[in-house]
């Protein structure tokens, strides 16, 4: 090729990379409200993202078949973040600059939502996330919302059913060391464990996540002699850690928090995840609040296909939305936020609920159990 | 004390993949001198070609069996013999000529290649899976101490494949066409040995090993996934380089020596998140104190 083409050929890739540009920023006018949506439909945590995304997909359609909002139609923009770092960033200001959106829901992990929040609270556009637990996801900004639960209420809720339920009184913790998630669980977990007399942590190790040999902590767990082993992390490593101790003859309860929640949990461990428990933000068989009807219209619109909690959440993400458009009677990104921020009682699917001074959701959490191959419900437990 | 028997049964377990992994880095870098990176995810190829000959193999054979077992390893070792052959025929035979380093940073991208290509949803998917069992393992409980029938297997496949090795090396033509061609490549072509030949069938019989380590390692840990490879292959690297690179017994006891620390240290509350940094200081201190390794012959550099 030479010089000449060449520079023919680095103008034409500009104008190309240009035009998308000349479009006028916000699409208000066209008679519709876009709202904005990242997730992670693609890479490792798909299985959630994908789940959060048709649950906030059907609340959507939902909506507009109700007549939409203000009396405009509804538009859900979502871009794919790929389960990958530095992705959340760039996707969130296409969202605000190009697509005008009034509100960005997203996303399922905490360390993308982290990412994002500054960047919507520099805007001064309302970010609601539908499922990450870390507490910092919110301390960004008052524009930042969510409307699941946080992290020191889920490891606190493990440590009353520990104690309660399980009437464990020595237990062993497990934690990945390369989560935030895990080492947020496992701290407060323990804070909460240990509060009473009485209780007392038998032992504590780590992993790194990713890791496919446990035997060497497990086989150190087990010569502590604990009534319950505390696991707080994502569904593989849940799943490998369980067949691992069963082979070790480790034959006590196992708990873990949310990110336990996947088919692949069972599909993987099998029989070995039998009887184990973990807490969770949602289950189709607990009483109260929407739930019957969600899961029915959910079953309808995907296949048959049962809902799960990031489902759940993400339906209620873009519901919290609508209410607070609805109660505060304009998208005007102040008006928006001090209405979000007003939500009292809201009668969600995944239960009442408030959003607190520090813009978290108020609300229970449910504890299941894997018994034959799927979820059973055990008990809700309120804060 | 049955704690500490325990402890090196997993180790000796972990050990052996290790090993087995290593044999395949060390024999390739015997003959070229050169560490084939992409190694570690030819292992996750072979383990998702199990994966997918699997079910056709049990509805021929039945569920379970072991020779349906035998036939899955057998044919995943030949596909992936043949991916290893392609690999070289593809990436590094146009560099022959070129300078090591150019090669080894080759052996990188071609690891990155495999790696993000399966990762894409139209190809294999990032999501992991339930890799199947293909026979029937069962634990025996003796005083406390349990041995998993599959640690059994692992640990003698790796003994197997290791004097297997050695005779291939050591006592057959093309073997000793091997030794030639690492002692000296433009010697061994005008003694009218087909070198193209010699280096594709090494890479051959080295990712056929990679397909058997990483089934093996599929079973012990049954979820599967594009970067399985990648932690198991650094180990195994280090394994390789702390028993001597080059050098076939060398790596077998490097894998078992890093396996049996590493489980150590794991078991220790307070030392167990510093599992991985205890393989990685034993390869720093390798290096500084005996670069040679364990069972390795420190020879000068040829220029």
């Amino acid at each position: 090729m030479n010089a000449r083409s060449t520079t023919t050929w680095i103008a034409l890739l500009a104008a190309a990379l240009l035009l998308p540009g000349c479009q006028p920023a916000g699409n208000q006018s066209g008679g519709e409200i876009v709202v904005g949506e990242y997730a992670s439909l693609t890479g490792k945590e798909a299985t959630f993202g994908i789940s959060s995304h048709e649950g906030t997909l059907l609340a959507i359609t939902e909506l507009n078949a109700a007549g939409g909002l203000l009396g405009k139609k509804l538009r859900l923009q979502t871009e794919d973040t790929q389960s990958k770092a530095g992705e959340s960033a760039t996707v969130v200001n296409k969202l605000i600059a190009r697509d005008g959106a009034i509100a960005i829901l997203g996303e399922v992990a905490s360390s993308r939502s982290l990412e994002a929040a500054p960047i919507c609270q520099q805007a001064g556009i309302p970010m609601i996330s539908p499922s990450s637990t870390n507490p910092k996801v919110t301390e960004t900004g008052d524009f930042i919302f969510r409307v699941c639960f946080i992290d020191p209420f889920q490891g606190t809720v493990m440590a009353n059913f520990a104690r309660k339920t399980l009437k464990a009184k020595r237990v062993a913790i497990f934690t990945d060391v390369k989560s935030d998630y895990s080492k947020g669980l496992a701290k407060f977990f323990k804070e909460g464990f240990l509060k009473e007399a009485g209780y007392e942590i038998a032992v504590e190790l780590d992993f790194n996540g990713g890791d496919k040999d446990f035997k060497a902590q497990l086989t150190a767990i087990k010569g502590a002699k604990p009534d319950a082993v505390f696991a707080p992390c994502y569904y593989t490593d849940a799943a490998l850690i369980c067949i691992q101790a069963r082979q070790l003859a480790l034959n006590v309860p196992f708990f873990g928090g949310d990110g336990w929640e996947s088919d692949l949990l069972m599909k993987i461990g099998g029989e070995s995840v039998e009887g184990h428990y973990f807490s969770t933000h949602y289950s189709p068989d607990a009483d109260g609040g929407k739930g019957k009807e969600f899961v029915e219209a959910y079953k309808k619109a995907y296949n048959g296909k049962l809902p799960d909690a990031m489902a759940a959440l993400g339906y209620d993400s873009a519901m919290i939305l609508a209410d607070a458009v609805k109660r505060g009677g304009s998208t005007e990104p102040q008006k928006l936020r001090a209405a979000l921020a007003d939500t009292q009682n809201y009668d969600a699917v995944t239960g009442r609920i408030t959003i607190n001074p520090s813009r978290d959701a108020t609300k229970s959490a449910v504890i299941l159990q894997v018994k034959d191959g799927k979820f059973k419900f055990i008990e809700t437990i309120t804060p | 004390m049955s704690q500490l028997l325990q402890q090196t049964i997993n180790g000796l377990a972990l050990g052996s993949i290790y090993a087995l992994i290593a044999l395949g880095y060390t024999m390739v870098y015997g003959v070229l001198r050169f560490i084939n990176f992409a190694h570690s995810d030819v292992l996750m190829l072979g383990a998702f070609a199990a994966y997918f000959l699997t079910p056709r193999v049990e509805a021929l054979l039945g569920p379970q069996s072991i020779p349906g077992a035998i036939l899955v390893v057998v044919a995943s070792a030949v596909i992936c013999a043949g991916i290893g052959m392609l690999i070289e025929l593809l990436a590094y035979r146009p560099l022959r000529n070129r300078p090591k380093l150019t090669v080894l940073i080759t052996a990188i991208g071609v690891s990155l290649l495999i790696e993000y290509t399966c990762q894409h949803r139209h190809v294999l998917g990032a999501e992991t899976r339930r890799f199947p069992t293909l026979f029937p393992s069962s634990d025996f409980h003796w005083q406390g101490l349990t041995i998993n029938s599959n640690d059994i297997v692992v640990l003698s496949v790796t003994l197997f494949l290791l004097a297997g090795l050695w005779f291939v090396v050591q006592r057959t033509k093309t073997g000793t066409a091997m030794r030639a061609v690492a002692f000296n490549h433009h010697a061994a072509a005008l003694m009218g040995i087909n070198i193209n030949r010699v280096i594709s069938f090494t890479f051959g019989l080295g990712s056929a090993l990679a397909a058997v380590a990483g089934i093996l390692y599929a079973l012990k840990a049954p979820g599967i996934e594009p970067l399985m490879g990648v932690q198991p292959g650094i180990r195994a690297f280090i394994a390789a380089v702390l028993g001597g690179i080059g050098n076939l017994p060398g790596a077998a006891l490097g894998g078992l020596v890093l396996g049996a620390l590493e489980t150590f240290a794991g078991g220790i509350p307070g030392v167990s998140n510093y599992r991985d940094g205890i393989a990685f200081a034993i390869l720093i201190l390798i290096l500084m104190f005996r670069p040679a390794g364990l069972l390795g012959k420190l020879q000068p550099e040829k220029v």
